[in-house]
């Protein structure tokens, strides 16, 4: 019976060049759905948590969910499941691009990757078939370019994902990259792709459409019914088309929340030089979108004498305000080299933010940055910067290119570090938003946004405007953005459809589409396992209790300018109050909470 | 003196910033009325950067801040 599943993983060992077919286990599949659910799950199951992130033990798991590749609105994510050398704990990074349609297209719902190859390779996939060729005259090939050549050899209708140099050097900061300007950006999953010297991905797919959907008529009536909200709603409809998530820039320094110079200031005066607005006046060319997406958030934009993809909200801050910055030319640069290099363009620019602090504080010497200083605000050190962060040489591009944990408390003042769990913080101050301060601190893949974005009830007043100077309620909100988050993530849909969609909705699209008969708050249940078993891994992992906190400067430094001044993160209530609703103590679930997610597996451990 | 800035879609055919004399308004509702702006194209209004509504009072000295819907991640 039809289930949008093909029913087929590929397990590829790359120390014996062993691939074999497994079957998708349905049973499993229905507890967690796809994507980052089921990725974990298989992780959890297969002992990585205990593995050393960059051996051979690690595994990496390219996964897509039911509804990836699939007619609905915006369903063309992918997921890199992984243990994360930047954090040590659960890596889920999760990119649009038309890769992960064409991986599903193909007939695979997830590839698992094991074991070192003896020698640099790739992978191509044709439909059933697999095979790893040899990638050593690719090695040091930026990923654009690598991209052209791929698909030269096997063929323009194929998908290409890739390491850039930052990868293949296994720098913590490395991203997956796929279609030239996606990423599966962030906990260092390209560092994990090349301690497996694997390069690339190349799919290739005869299908054009998923074949494998249960009710092919209700489908088609979910996604008529949800293209009509996502259209008639101002933000999916119209807003992220126009302006992209760079219209941010000015909402969120508005509030008095934009970090500024590695967060010692929350209030940019010259924010506007670099915001959604004037990105379209100077460079936009017009919207992008992924796979089946009607929102085209993405950028393209003319950069010199070229067209490529445009700088997101995340790289326009942290180029721009935290770095001291205010030129967009240099961000649009920069992003590109970020691109080009394969690097998480967060967790770069806050780093050089931070080195940019200790730069500023005497604990890094102009001597030691070889000729090009860590002043704020300087073109050149931004430029060259994430060159070197790209490719690193010398210890001071080593110690960068590890992030700002590994690089502040080397020069032994991890207080300038504004990261969680070792991932640097997005881009909204959480002394100014209460809410998402909760998300920063508990995210099981370190800081992230994208793991339940309150921004979305505290600033947009989406579905309710909160207060975003409060506690009160705060720990509920962000539990059930969490949850959701996981479900959406799970069957391989665009987070940013929940600007107009809810848990109504994604229901009945995955119960078309997998024959599922989920009601709402059961699919929350569903997001709620997935937190949990994420949880779960990263204690098995080691985590402890105090690494879900927040940066000391964000509970005892108040905001030192603009309109949200003085305020600083009351994570101190909204924690216990969060872990209560999770059924949580000292952060981690008890057995009850796990028996009552049917996380029987994981009791006792 | 009332600062009045304008995001995104609304800048076009208002510009970016302008200034009101505070005698002339009462609130943020009277700012709309003055730039022909529907009341339901302004997703966020603040004032002084902080969320507020159109029957809100604005005084000399403050600065308001309006955008059409917006977002990201």
């Amino acid at each position: 019976m039809s289930n949008a599943y093909y029913e087929k993983i590929a397990r590829i060992n790359l120390t014996t060049g062993e691939i074999k077919a497994e079957p998708l286990d349905l049973e499993v599949a229905k507890k967690f759905i796809g994507g980052r659910g089921l990725g974990t799950k298989i992780l959890y199951d297969e002992g990585v948590a205990a593995v050393d992130p960059l051996s051979p033990d690690n595994k990496l798991v390219y996964i897509t969910g039911p509804m990836t590749g699939s007619n609905s609105p915006s369903s063309g994510r992918y997921m890199v499941v992984t243990k994360s050398p930047l954090t040590g704990m659960i890596a889920c990074a999760n990119s649009g691009g038309i890769w992960g349609a064409k991986l599903k297209f193909a007939g695979w719902d997830a590839l698992i990757v094991e074991g070192q190859a003896p020698d640099w390779c790739y992978l191509n996939i044709e439909d059933d078939k697999i095979e790893i060729l040899d990638a050593r005259e690719y090695l040091g090939v930026l990923s654009e370019e690598l991209d052209d050549k791929l698909k030269e050899k096997h063929g323009a209708e194929c998908s290409v994902l890739n390491i850039g140099p930052a990868g293949e050097k296994q720098v913590l900061l490395a991203a997956v990259m796929n279609d030239k300007d996606r990423a599966a950006g962030r906990s260092g999953t390209g560092a994990v792709m090349g301690s497996k010297k694997l390069k690339a991905i190349v799919v290739k797919a005869t299908r054009k459409q998923l074949d494998v959907i249960a009710d092919v008529d209700a489908l088609k009536e979910a996604n008529k019914a949800c293209l009509k909200i996502m259209t008639d709603n101002p933000l999916t409809g119209a807003g992220l088309r126009a302006l992209g998530t760079a219209s941010l820039v000015n909402v969120i320094n508005g509030i008095g929340a934009l970090p500024t110079k590695n967060w010692q200031e929350s209030y940019c005066p010259t924010a506007d030089q670099f915001s959604g607005e004037t990105l379209a006046e100077k460079y936009l060319v017009k919207p992008g979108a992924c796979f089946h997406c009607p929102i085209a958030c993405g950028r393209i934009i003319k950069h010199d004498d070229k067209v490529v993809g445009g700088p997101e909200y995340e790289p326009l801050w942290a180029y721009g305000s935290d770095c001291g910055n205010d030129d967009l030319y240099t961000i649009d640069e920069a992003n590109r080299l970020c691109n080009e290099y394969g690097l998480d363009a967060i967790g770069v620019p806050c780093t050089i933010a931070a080195a940019m602090e200790l730069y500023q504080r005497g604990f890094i010497k102009e001597e030691d940055c070889a000729g090009v200083p860590l002043e704020w605000g300087s073109k050149e050190a931004l430029i060259e910067w994430t060159k070197r962060m790209g490719d690193p040489k010398t210890e001071l591009d080593w110690l960068m290119s590890s992030g700002s944990a590994r690089l502040c408390e080397h020069y032994g003042h991890p207080e300038f570090s504004m990261s969680v769990k070792k991932q640097e913080i997005p881009a909204y101050d959480a002394r100014a938003i209460q809410g998402i301060g909760i998300n920063y601190a508990t995210a099981n893949c370190g800081a992230a946004h994208v793991r339940g974005y309150m921004i979305a009830p505290e600033v947009l007043g989406i579905p309710a405007q909160l207060d975003r100077t409060v506690t009160d309620e705060k720990a509920g909100w962000a539990k059930t953005f969490q949850d959701l988050t996981a479900a959406i993530d799970s069957m391989g849909t665009c987070l940013f459809t929940s600007f107009a969609l809810g848990a109504p909705e994604y229901a009945s699209l995955l119960n078309a589409a997998t024959g599922t008969n989920y009601t709402p708050e059961e699919l929350l249940e569903v997001g709620d396992r997935i937190f949990n078993i994420e949880r779960m891994f990263n204690k098995a992992a080691g985590m402890k209790p105090e690494d879900d906190r927040l940066p000391k400067r964000l509970l005892t430094e108040p905001i030192s300018n603009g309109p949200s001044k003085g305020m600083v993160s009351k994570l101190d209530i909204t924690l216990p109050q969060y872990y209560a609703a999770r059924g949580w103590v000292d952060a981690f679930p008890t057995d009850e909470t796990l028996k009552k997610l049917g996380l029987d597996e994981c009791i006792g451990k | 003196m009332i600062e009045v800035r304008f995001f995104a879609t609304l800048r076009t055919d208002r510009g970016k910033i302008t200034q009101v004399p505070a005698e002339e308004v009462s609130t943020a509702g009277d700012l709309l009325r003055r730039f022909e702006i529907p009341a339901e194209e302004v997703a966020i209004l603040l004032i002084n950067g902080f969320h507020s509504k159109p029957e809100d009072a604005v005084k000399d000295g403050d600065v308001i801040s309006l955008f059409p819907p917006v977002g990201g991640g």
